[in-house]
């Protein structure tokens, strides 16, 4: 009843403006100053979403390519921010929005290990005293002092779970990255999220299997094109969502 | 005032990743080279000897110690030349990882500016070599040649973050600045002695080239054993703060729309 809330995003929206993808250079611009062309189509990647997670519940985010799911993600790890609405987060997060981020592809496997614990936010010897763990997780022993750009993408894929799940945290962000990983592999990151989840994480996870989702969550949302179609229990807007994409 | 100063006190929750970043630039600037990290060393040396036999030969000016003087010059340049192009595409480049995580996007700038600076202290390695080399004695005021360091690091941080912001926006000025540099070397008194120039022409580029003040401050401690002017020390110190706050002011203001345009 009384669990305090950890997420709370209000009436937000994210927008992007669409030309200034397209003119890349002064002539460019100049031809479409002359012609009028020059109104910044905009484009709302999210628009008008208000959701309040509390401590401890599971939330999916359902939705077809595009309809926003990252987007609504990047906005609560702070990486984007909004144009409108705001949004508000209370405690550590552990971002797996993408595995490969912050891998270098030059450096080792070892060497990676400290410089991607260092941009989540490690110290050198919080990452000293996990190392051993980290490695036993991702079961990468034989190849510590391997460039990572020699790694296939799940080697690298289990070498980023490992190390970003390596603290407790109060919220656990995953974006749809374990199919890279191999079955015994993918039931053991499952397992991992079971357990923080059981300490107490609060989680959101994108999926696009509908049954990990079940699986994990308590509750869901559901984005279509930047704005919320529905959310509430797992159950009731999976449902919906399904029924919406048999059509 | 107080905001700007909250901004940089969030580096300490990053300094860890700070050293991470620079060990990273380091290893991976010469691994996979032979001789290695002695090319941060050997690179200015032979390059001052190029230069130096030519400006023997062709060119003959009326300096004292013509190869230290010079590669005095060369240091403090390419320290600024490197630190200024790997900066001005310090953001532009780490796209995928500004777009995925959250760190301050500064640090990226200070961390290529931090490396360039750990690579111009191992070519300070070729410059004290040429020093003792040519028969000059070392004196406190060697010393303090840290500080002259210390101000161009400012000077060159508030550049490229600068630069490192309008790249964002604006990815021509790369080009831009590579034209600008060029300008900029022949504009300091690297090979030649200020003195050389034109009255007028010598004082307004002392007037608005900080370099003049950093090269020569250097030279007068490290290799005419003795204490800059008052005057040259002071236009130094002012412009490296002036330039840094200039920095740090547009990049605050512009960091939040990096990531539409990266």
């Amino acid at each position: 009843m009384n669990t305090p809330e950890i997420i709370k995003v209000e009436k937000a929206g994210v927008r992007f403006n669409l030309a200034s993808e397209h003119i890349n250079g002064l002539k460019e611009y100049i031809i479409k100053f002359i012609k009028g062309e020059l109104i910044f189509q905009e484009f709302w990647a999210l628009r008008d979403i208000s959701l309040t997670v509390k401590k401890g519940e599971a939330w999916g985010i359902l939705g077809v390519n595009g309809s926003g799911k990252s987007t609504l993600l990047k906005l609560i790890c702070q990486i984007l921010k909004p144009a409108e609405g705001t949004v508000w987060v209370n405690g550590t997060i552990a971002p797996l929005i993408e595995l490969g981020a912050g891998i270098d592809g030059e450096l080792t496997a070892r060497e990676n290990i400290y410089l991607n614990g260092a941009i989540l936010g490690h110290s050198k010897n919080f990452m000293q005293e996990h190392f051993d763990e980290i490695v036993d997780f991702s079961e990468l022993h034989q190849f510590l002092d391997t460039p990572v750009k020699n790694f296939s993408s799940g080697m690298a894929a289990r070498l980023g779970f490992s190390i970003a799940t390596v603290i407790q945290p109060d919220i656990l962000i995953v974006d749809e990255i374990l199919s890279v990983g191999d079955i015994a592999f993918q039931r053991k990151c499952e397992d991992r999220m079971q357990h923080m989840l059981e300490n107490g994480a609060t989680l959101l996870y994108v999926s696009h299997s509908i049954d990990a989702i079940k699986s994990l969550c308590t509750n869901a949302i559901w984005l279509d094109h930047g704005s919320m179609i529905a959310s509430g229990p797992v159950e009731e807007v999976s449902e919906k969502y399904l029924e919406s994409q048999s059509r | 005032m107080f905001k700007i100063f909250d901004y940089v006190s969030g580096l300490f929750k990053f300094k860890d990743l700070l050293q991470q970043l620079v060990i990273r630039d380091i290893k991976l600037k010469y691994r996979r080279s032979f001789l290695g990290y002695l090319w941060s060393v050997l690179n200015p040396l032979g390059t001052m000897i190029v230069v130096a036999l030519i400006f023997s030969q062709i060119f003959r000016f009326e300096v004292q110690n013509y190869p230290a003087y010079l590669i005095c010059g060369q240091v403090i340049f390419n320290f600024i030349l490197e630190s200024t192009n790997a900066a001005i595409v310090s953001i532009t480049g780490n796209a995928s990882l500004l777009k995925k995580t959250y760190v301050p996007k500064y640090i990226f700038t200070i961390s290529k500016v931090s490396s360039s600076m750990v690579n111009m202290i191992f070519s300070m390695i070729a410059l004290v070599l040429v020093v003792m080399i040519t028969g000059v004695k070392f004196t406190p005021y060697s010393l303090l040649s840290i500080l002259v360091i210390l101000q161009v690091y400012v000077y060159a941080l508030g550049l490229g973050l600068f630069l490192a912001q309008v790249s964002v926006f604006f990815r021509d000025i790369q080009y831009i600045f590579g034209v600008l540099t060029t300008l900029w070397m022949y504009c300091t008194p690297i090979f030649y002695p200020i003195t050389i120039l034109p009255n007028n022409i010598g004082r307004i580029i002392t007037m608005f080239n900080p370099l003049v003040s950093y090269v020569t401050q250097f030279r007068e401690l490290l290799v005419y054993g003795r204490l800059p002017s008052m005057d040259l020390i002071i236009s130094g110190i002012l412009w490296s703060i002036f330039v840094l706050i200039i920095g740090l002011i547009s990049f605050k203001k512009n960091q939040d729309e990096f990531i539409l345009y990266i």
